[in-house]
């Protein structure tokens, strides 16, 4: 096994392992902080795939905007105080569709022959991704800036509430 | 040297995760945290498939950076509208608010 491999199996061993603490643990704070661990774990799988910017990128918004504003949800609709179980009764079923698709899914590609499949890991430089964000993509590239902006003007208004209030 | 079947049965799983995630939790927070697992996984494949198959172009790693841009835009919207359910509703949990279900 190289080393390469080593460092794989730990870091997706760190991701899955922190990935069942989201969804099985039986304090909320303990779930969100996990979630940053997984998501940081997954930075590590994109360095392996040399794609580095997009590690950073993720770093950067889900290490730190989205898992801030997922605590700030929760402490303002204190969940923590939450009586009885987090989870629904459908819980076992869940388990086993999820199950169930990660079988299936699994099967499927171990079966499947990917045609054009290179045996090393390609390089994208972040030169290269710029390039074609701003080329090829930059129509999709604005309207996502808009979607962003409108997004989040929406979520204020809605946050906010009537006046008055 | 790592097959490309590493990664990909790694998204896999971290998908089913993160499904179990959204379908089991009652609480809107905690589901919204199994979207965001469900997204990783998928973010993982479209970069796996562009450093495997399609070296020449980097439609794949674009692809991935959409699929951030939309996550944040989405747990900014989807926290808000949980902050306006619990501010109504005195909760948070998906299945105490059910008032189409009469």
């Amino acid at each position: 096994m190289s080393y390469e491999e080593v460092i794989f199996y730990f870091v997706a061993g760190l991701t899955v392992i922190s990935a069942l603490g989201v969804v099985t643990a039986r304090n909320v704070v303990h779930s969100a902080l996990f979630l940053i661990l997984s998501l940081i774990s997954v930075a590590g799988i994109f360095i392996l795939l040399a794609a580095e910017f997009l590690a950073i990128v993720q770093v950067l918004v889900y290490g730190g905007a989205v898992t801030i504003l997922i605590l700030f949800a929760m402490m303002l609709t204190r969940v923590r105080d939450i009586q009885g179980s987090l989870n629904g009764k459908q819980a076992p079923l869940a388990a086993l569709v999820s199950a169930g698709f990660a079988a299936v899914s699994i099967f499927a590609l171990t079966t499947t022959d990917f045609p054009g499949e290179s045996d090393k890991i390609n390089v994208i430089t972040t030169e290269q991704i710029g390039d074609a964000l701003f080329t090829t993509w930059a129509v999709p590239f604005e309207i996502a800036s808009l979607v962003l902006m409108v997004a989040l003007i929406g979520a204020i208004v809605i946050a906010r509430g009537e006046e008055g209030e | 040297m790592i097959p490309i079947n590493n990664f990909l049965v790694l998204s896999s799983i971290l998908f089913a995760i993160g499904m179990y995630g959204v379908l089991a939790r009652r609480n809107a927070v905690l589901i919204l945290m199994g979207v965001e697992l469900m997204l990783q996984a998928v973010s993982i494949n479209f970069i796996t498939f562009a450093a495997y198959l399609d070296p020449t172009n980097a439609t794949g790693v674009i692809f991935a950076i959409f699929v951030i841009v939309i996550a944040a835009a989405e747990a900014g919207l989807a926290l808000a509208i949980i902050l306006r359910l619990f501010r109504n509703r005195q909760t948070a949990n998906v299945d105490e608010a059910d008032t189409m279900k009469w």
